[in-house]
C-alpha cells in the first residue's frame, strides 16, 4: 500500500492556506517578472546615460531635487511597514489591526501618488523634450501605475477585511497582496537611486 | 542520415555556380579576408565532419539491431542493459576539445583582422542611404575632399579605413571578397578597414534590411594601382568637362528638375539628397549597382525610376520627351 | 467554528466506479457553447492551443510559399516589394511567436497534469486566460495584415526603420501592441507552469523523477518570465516613440537605435531556446519508448537543459556582432556562443546512446524523433559557425543564417511536434493515427525539408543576403533558389498529409486503449482520452517510469497507480512540497468561468484603444480589465479562501 511511501501528516490543510496557496506562489513569480521589467527599464536609463551628451542635458535641467522625493520615499516605506503590521495582526487573529494597517497603507500610497504629481508638475521639461525626459516620465510613470494597482489592491483587501473574510487561518489573499505591495515599494528604491542619487555620483553629463 | 548524400550532391553545384557568384566569400582577395577565409573553411569542414560522424552513428544505431515491427500490447519486453553513459563522456569530451580549439582560433583571427597591419593612408566615409551609398573621400586638406556615390575606388595592396555612418536607417556595409560586414548606424560612426591584394572590381551589398529597395542597394569597390588611384582622385576634384552648346539645354533642364537633389561640381546643381553625379560616366553602373551604365539604361532610369526600382526616393520627373533626351545628352557628357 | 475544520485526514483507497462517477459530475464541463467558452480544463485548453497554433503554422506556411515563388528565379515580379516585405515579416512573426511557442504551450498544457499525476494545472483560470489572450493577440496581429497594413520591417523590427519617420502607417503600431498582448499571454502561462511544477507533482515525484518534457517547459518558462519583459518593454517604448513623442530610440535626440537591438535580443535569444527545449524534451521522453529502454543519462540531459538556458542569457550579443562593439566584448560573446554547444552535445549523445543500446521500433513517431537528431546537429553546427565572430561577419544576414534558423526551428520544433502528435494523439483522442500515411508524411516532410533548406546554406555561402525581394541574374543564385522553392513546396505537401492524417484518424483511427505504445509515464495509466478529472485517485510515484518498474527489475520501491489519495469533496487536487513532493495541502480548484475570457477581451480593447490612440477606448478597456480582475480575485468560500468553510467541507464535517 502507498501509505508507506507517503510521508503523510494525520491532517492535511484544505484550501488557500497561508503560503501553501497557489496564488502566493504565482505572485512570487509575478514579482520576478515585474522586477525584470524594471531591470530592463533601468538598463535603458543607464545605457542612454553613458552615451555622449551635451553638458546639462542628462539629467535634463540639472540635478533632480530631493526636497519632495526623499520624504515621499519615507512615505512609501512607511506604507510597507503598515502592511507588515497588518499581516502580523491577522496571523494572530486581530482583524482590527488588519483593517487599520491595510487602510493606512492605502492612504499612504495615495499620498505618495499626490506628491509624485507635484513632482511631475514642477519639472521644467515635458515628456518629449529629450531622451532623459522620456526616461524620467516613463520610468516613474511605470512605477506610479504599479502604485495605482497596489492602492486598488489594498483598498479591495481593506474592504474584504471589513466584510470579515479573513481570520487567523484564512489570510492567503492578504499575504499575496502584501507581497506585491512590498515589491512596489522596494522597486521604488531602485528607481530613486537611479534618478536621484546616480547623477550626484557623477553619472550623466 | 539522408542529409549526407545531399551534401555530396551539392558539391558540383557549388563548383559550377560559385565562379559566377560575385558575393561569395569562401575565397578572398586580400590581407583582411584571407585569415577569415581560412577560419571559415576550418569551421565549415569541422561542421561537415560532425554531421557525417553523427549521421553514421545514427544510421548505425538505427539499423544495428532493429526491434520488433510494432509495439505489442503491454506488457512487452524492455531493455535495461548498460547505462550508455560512456557515450556521453566520450562524445562530450571530444566536443569540448573541438569547441576550445575553435574559440582559440576565433580569438586569434579576431585579433589579426581587428586593426590593419599598417596605418591606412586613405580614409573613406561611407553613408548608407535608402537605397544607395554616399561616398566621401576624407583628407587633411579640405580642398582635396570630394563626394561620389556607389562606386568606391581604393588603392590596391594597402589597407583603407572605412568610416561608416547611417544616413537614415541602419544599413550594413559588406564587400565579401575584401572583409566582413560592418553596420552603418545613425547616431554612431563605426570604423572598419578593407584591403584588396590586387587591382580588380569587387561587388558589395547592403545586408541589413533597410526597406523597400534593400534588394537593390549594391555597390562596387574598384581597386587600382596606387598611381591610378591618385590620378582618379585628382580627376574627381575637377568639374566635368564643359559640354558643347548642344548640351546646354539639357544642363538647364537638369538644374531645374534634378539639381535640388543631385550635385554636379562646377555647376549650380548642389543637392545632397541623391547621389553626386559629377563624373557619372566614369561609373560602370547606375542606381546603386543595379543596372549597367549604358545610355539606354540611363534614359530608362531618368524617365521612369519607379518601375525599375519601385519605392525609390527618386520621383518620376515630369519631363517632356525632348527634355528627357536633352538631359540624357547632358548626363552622357559627365566624365 | 472549529479551526480543525480547515483540515482533514486524507483517505487512501483503490479506484472505485462510484468515486469516478462522482468525480465526473464534479469536473465535467457543462455542455453547450457557454460551457465550452467557460471551460478551464487543461486538456481542453491544451487542444485549443494546439489547433490554433497549427492554424497559424498553415498561415505562415502559405505566406512563405508565396514569397518562395517570387524568389525562385532572378528578377521575378510576382510580388511588389511592399507585398514581399509584409509577407516575410508576417511569416517570421507567425512562425516564431504564434506557432513555435504556443504549440509547445499546447502540448505542455495538455500533458503536464497527466505527466505529474495532477487533476489540472495549478491555476486553471489563468490557463484559460493565457489561451484567450493568445488568441486575441493572434487575431489582433493578423487584423492589420488583413487590411493591407501588416508589419513590414522584419520580425526583429529594427529602428529607425520601424520609427514613425520611416514607417508612417499603422503597421508597426499594431505589431508592437500585438506583441505586448502576446507577451502577457506567454508570461501568465509561464508562471502557471512554474507553480504547477513546484506544487502539483504527485506525491513521491521528487525533482529527479519528472519527465524531461517537464524540465524543458519549466526551463523555458523560467526563462520567459525574465526575458519577455525586455521585448514587451521594447515594443511599448517604440509605441510611445511613435505616438507620444518620446525619444528612446531616436538618435536625433540622444536616444539609441542600438538600445532596441539590445532589448530585443536579450529577449530574442532566450526565446529561441524557449521554443526548442520543450520540443527536445518531447524527444527525450518519446524516443526511449520506441527504443524499449529508459533514456540514457537522464540527469545529464536534465542538467544540460537548464545549462543551455542559463548560458542562453549570455549570448544575445551574437546577433549584434556587426554593430561596432569593442573587441573584448566580441571575444567574450563569441566564446560563450561557441561553448553553448556543449549542453546540446550532451543531448545528442544521450539520444544516440539510447537508440544504440535499445531495440528501435520504426513507428512513425520514432522516424520523426530519430531524424530530429541529425537535423538538430545540422542546425547546431551552423549555429556554432555563426558563433565565431570573424566568420559571422561574413555569414550574418545571408541565407546561411536563414538555413540555420530553419534547421533549428523546423528541425528542433516542427519535427518533434509532429512526432509528438503521432505519439500522444492516441492519448488525446483515443485513436491511433494512420501508420501508412504516417510514413508518407515523414518521408515527404524529411525529403522536402532537406531539399528546400539545405541549399540555402550554399546560397548563403555564395553571398545571398536575406530579406531581398529579388536578385540579379548574375549573382549565381538562380538554381539554388529554384531547388529551395521546390523543396519547400514538397515540405508543404508533407504538412498537408499530416493534417489530413489527423483529421482522418480522429474518426477512422484504430482504437488505442490506455497505453498503445507500452510507455512508462503516468499519462499512459489513464484511459484514452482521459476523463475530466484525469486520475480517480492521485497516484504515488517511486521512480521515473512508474509503468515499467516491474519489468526493469529494479529493486527499488514500486509506484502505486490506481491506488492513492481519494479527493472528492468538490474540485480538488493535491499540493505537494517543491523538492520532495511530500503531501502538503489539499487544493480547492476553481469551477469553469467566463471571467478569463472577459479579461482577455478587456485587455484587447485596451490594445485597440492604444492602436487608435483613443483615450476613452483605453479607459473603457481598462475599467473592464479592472472589473474582470476584481471578480476573479474576489475571495470565495468554495475555493477555501475565506473564513467560511467550503460547503463540501461543512457537510462532511
Amino acid at each position: 500500500m502507498p501509505e508507506r511511501l507517503l510521508r503523510l501528516n494525520a491532517q492535511l490543510p484544505v484550501g488557500a492556506m497561508d503560503t501553501r496557496a497557489s496564488g502566493w506562489w504565482a505572485m512570487i513569480f509575478t514579482v520576478f517578472t515585474e522586477a525584470a521589467l524594471f531591470a530592463y527599464l533601468l538598463f535603458s536609463y543607464y545605457y542612454l546615460a553613458v552615451q555622449p551628451h551635451l553638458p546639462g542635458t542628462f539629467p535634463e535641467g540639472g540635478q533632480p531635487d530631493l526636497a519632495l522625493a526623499l520624504p515621499n520615499t519615507i512615505v512609501l516605506l512607511a506604507s510597507s511597514a503598515a502592511v507588515g503590521w497588518a499581516q502580523l495582526g491577522i496571523e494572530h487573529g486581530n482583524r482590527w489591526r488588519l483593517v487599520a494597517g491595510l487602510g493606512t497603507s492605502a492612504v499612504l500610497g495615495l499620498i505618495f501618488l499626490v506628491v509624485q504629481g507635484f513632482e511631475w508638475a514642477a519639472k521644467p521639461f515635458g515628456l518629449s523634450a529629450t531622451s532623459y525626459s522620456s526616461l524620467y516620465y516613463v520610468i516613474t510613470g511605470f512605477h506610479m501605475a504599479h502604485v495605482i494597482v497596489g492602492v486598488a489592491m489594498l483598498a479591495a483587501l481593506t474592504w474584504w477585511s471589513i466584510l470579515g473574510y479573513f481570520n487567523a487561518r484564512r489570510f492567503a489573499h492578504i499575504h499575496i497582496g502584501a507581497l506585491y505591495w512590498h515589491f512596489v515599494d522596494a522597486v521604488w528604491l531602485a528607481v530613486f537611486f537611479t534618478f536621484y542619487l546616480t547623477p550626484r555620483m557623477g553619472l550623466g553629463a | 542520415m539522408r542529409a549526407i548524400p545531399s551534401v555530396l550532391a551539392m558539391v558540383p553545384l557549388v563548383a559550377t555556380t560559385s565562379a559566377a557568384a560575385p558575393l561569395r566569400y569562401l575565397s578572398g582577395a586580400g590581407e583582411k579576408a584571407s585569415p577569415v577565409v581560412g577560419l571559415t573553411w576550418g569551421v565549415l569542414l569541422i561542421s561537415l565532419i560532425v554531421i557525417a560522424v553523427i549521421g553514421v552513428l545514427l544510421a548505425g544505431a538505427i539499423w544495428r539491431r532493429p526491434g520488433q515491427a510494432w509495439i505489442k500490447d503491454s506488457p512487452g519486453t524492455l531493455l535495461q542493459q548498460g547505462s550508455g553513459l560512456d557515450w556521453l563522456w566520450i562524445g562530450v569530451g571530444i566536443s569540448t576539445f573541438v569547441l576550445l580549439i575553435t574559440v582559440v582560433w576565433t580569438v586569434r583571427v579576431l585579433a589579426q583582422v581587428q586593426s590593419p597591419p599598417v596605418k591606412p593612408a586613405v580614409t573613406i566615409e561611407v553613408t548608407g542611404r535608402q537605397w544607395w551609398w554616399q561616398v566621401r573621400y576624407l583628407s587633411d586638406d579640405a580642398a582635396r575632399e570630394f563626394t561620389t556615390a556607389n562606386e568606391i575606388h581604393i588603392p590596391a595592396g594597402v589597407p583603407v579605413r572605412m568610416r561608416l555612418v547611417g544616413g537614415d536607417v541602419i544599413h550594413s556595409f559588406w564587400v565579401p571578397q575584401l572583409a566582413g560586414k560592418m553596420d552603418a548606424i545613425p547616431g554612431q560612426t563605426n570604423e572598419t578597414w578593407i584591403e584588396a591584394a590586387a587591382p580588380g572590381v569587387y561587388r558589395g551589398q547592403c545586408t541589413e534590411y533597410c526597406g523597400l529597395q534593400h534588394a537593390h542597394m549594391g555597390m562596387l569597390v574598384i581597386a587600382q594601382s596606387e598611381s591610378d588611384f591618385r590620378k582618379w582622385w585628382s580627376h574627381q576634384l575637377t568639374a566635368p568637362a564643359e559640354g558643347s552648346g548642344k548640351t546646354a539645354a539639357g544642363e538647364q533642364v537638369f538644374q531645374m528638375h534634378c539639381g535640388s537633389c543631385h550635385a554636379i561640381r562646377g555647376t549650380d546643381a548642389a543637392g545632397a539628397a541623391g547621389p553626386d553625379l559629377s563624373h557619372l560616366m566614369e561609373r560602370s553602373t547606375i542606381a546603386a549597382a543595379t543596372l549597367p551604365n549604358t545610355p539606354a539604361n540611363l534614359a530608362r532610369w531618368v524617365a521612369d525610376p519607379q518601375s525599375l526600382k519601385p519605392g525609390s526616393q527618386m520621383p518620376a520627373p515630369s519631363l517632356s520627351g525632348s527634355d528627357l533626351k536633352d538631359v540624357g545628352d547632358y548626363l552622357r557628357t559627365l566624365d | 467554528m472549529a479551526a480543525t475544520a480547515y483540515e482533514r485526514p486524507p483517505s487512501i483507497a483503490a479506484e472505485a466506479p462510484a468515486v469516478a462517477d462522482k468525480l465526473r459530475g464534479i469536473w465535467a464541463t457543462e455542455p453547450g457553447f457557454t460551457g465550452w467558452l467557460a471551460s478551464v480544463d487543461h486538456k481542453e485548453i491544451g487542444i485549443r492551443y494546439i489547433v490554433t497554433a497549427f492554424a497559424f503554422l498553415v498561415a505562415g506556411g502559405v505566406e512563405a510559399l508565396l514569397f518562395r515563388l517570387q524568389l525562385s528565379w532572378s528578377n521575378l515580379g510576382l510580388l511588389t516589394p511592399e507585398q514581399y516585405d509584409q509577407l516575410f515579416t508576417m511569416h517570421g512573426m507567425t512562425m516564431i511567436f504564434l506557432y513555435a511557442g504556443p504549440i509547445l504551450s499546447g502540448f505542455s498544457n495538455y500533458l503536464w497534469p497527466l505527466l505529474l499525476g495532477a487533476r489540472d494545472m495549478a491555476l486553471p483560470r489563468l490557463n484559460a486566460a493565457s489561451y484567450w489572450v493568445y488568441l486575441c493577440a493572434g487575431v489582433f496581429l493578423y487584423a492589420s495584415f488583413a487590411i493591407g497594413f501588416g508589419p513590414n520591417v522584419g520580425w526583429f523590427n529594427y529602428v529607425p526603420l520601424a520609427a514613425r519617420a520611416y514607417n508612417n502607417g499603422p503597421n508597426i503600431d499594431m505589431y508592437a501592441l500585438g506583441m505586448v498582448l502576446l507577451g502577457i499571454s506567454t508570461t501568465i502561462g509561464a508562471i502557471n507552469f512554474i507553480v504547477t511544477f513546484l506544487r502539483l507533482r504527485a506525491p513521491g515525484m521528487s525533482v529527479n523523477r519528472v519527465p524531461i518534457l517537464v524540465w524543458g517547459t519549466l526551463t523555458a518558462s523560467a526563462a520567459n518570465i525574465f526575458a519577455i519583459p525586455a521585448v514587451s518593454l521594447a515594443f511599448f517604448l517604440l509605441w510611445m516613440d511613435r505616438n507620444l513623442g518620446t525619444h528612446f530610440f531616436d538618435t536625433g535626440a540622444n536616444g539609441s537605435a542600438v538600445l532596441w537591438q539590445h532589448l530585443f535580443w536579450m529577449f530574442g535569444h532566450p526565446w529561441v531556446y524557449a521554443i526548442v527545449l520543450p520540443a527536445m524534451g518531447m524527444v527525450s521522453d518519446g524516443l526511449p519508448v520506441f527504443c524499449r529502454r529508459p533514456l540514457v543519462g537522464y540527469t545529464a540531459v536534465a542538467l544540460a537543459t537548464i545549462a543551455t538556458m542559463v548560458l542562453g542569457f549570455g549570448v544575445w550579443v551574437h546577433h549584434m556582432f556587426a554593430t561596432g562593439l569593442p573587441n573584448v566584448s566580441l571575444s567574450f560573446f563569441s566564446a560563450a556562443s561557441i561553448i553553448i554547444a556543449l549542453p546540446s552535445a550532451v543531448g545528442v549523445f544521450a539520444w544516440l546512446a539510447t537508440i544504440w543500446t535499445g531495440r528501435p521500433v520504426f513507428a512513425t513517431p520514432f522516424l520523426f524523433f530519430a531524424s530530429f537528431i541529425i537535423l538538430f546537429v545540422i542546425g547546431g553546427v551552423s549555429g556554432y559557425m555563426t558563433g565565431s565572430v570573424p566568420v559571422d561577419w561574413q555569414l550574418t544576414d545571408t541565407y546561411f543564417v536563414v538555413a540555420h534558423l530553419h534547421y533549428v526551428l523546423i528541425g528542433i520544433n516542427v519535427f518533434p511536434v509532429v512526432g509528438g502528435t503521432y505519439f500522444w494523439f492516441p492519448k488525446m483522442t483515443g485513436r491511433m493515427m494512420d501508420e501508412r500515411l504516417g510514413r508518407w508524411n515523414f518521408w515527404t516532410m524529411f525529403i522536402g525539408f532537406n531539399l528546400g533548406f539545405f541549399p540555402m546554406h550554399i546560397s548563403g555561402l555564395l553571398g545571398m543576403p536575406r530579406r531581398i525581394y529579388t536578385y540579379g541574374d548574375g549573382m549565381g543564385w538562380d538554381w539554388l533558389n529554384l531547388i529551395t522553392t521546390l523543396g519547400t513546396a514538397i515540405f508543404g505537401i508533407g504538412v498537408l498529409i499530416f493534417l489530413w492524417n489527423v483529421i482522418r484518424s480522429m474518426r477512422h483511427g484504430q482504437t488505442a486503449g490506455p497505453n498503445p505504445w507500452d510507455a512508462p509515464t503516468l499519462e499512459w495509466s489513464t484511459p484514452s482520452p482521459p476523463p475530466p478529472y484525469n486520475f480517480a485517485v492521485i497516484p504515488v510515484v517511486a521512480s521515473r517510469h512508474p509503468l515499467w518498474e516491474d519489468r526493469l527489475g529494479e529493486d527499488a520501491e514500486r509506484s502505486h497507480v490506481g491506488t492513492g489519495l481519494v479527493l472528492e469533496h468538490g474540485r480538488e487536487t493535491l499540493g505537494t512540497t517543491p523538492v520532495d513532493a511530500d503531501p502538503n495541502v489539499i487544493l480547492k480548484m476553481p469551477a469553469d468561468t467566463l471571467v478569463p475570457l472577459w479579461l482577455a477581451l478587456s485587455m484587447t480593447i485596451v490594445a485597440v484603444g492604444l492602436a487608435l490612440v483613443s483615450w476613452w477606448v483605453i479607459v473603457v478597456g481598462g475599467a473592464c480589465t479592472a472589473a474582470s480582475i476584481l471578480a476573479w480575485l474576489w475571495p470565495q468560500a468554495t475555493l477555501g479562501e475565506t473564513a467560511d468553510l467550503p460547503p463540501e467541507e461543512a457537510t462532511h464535517a
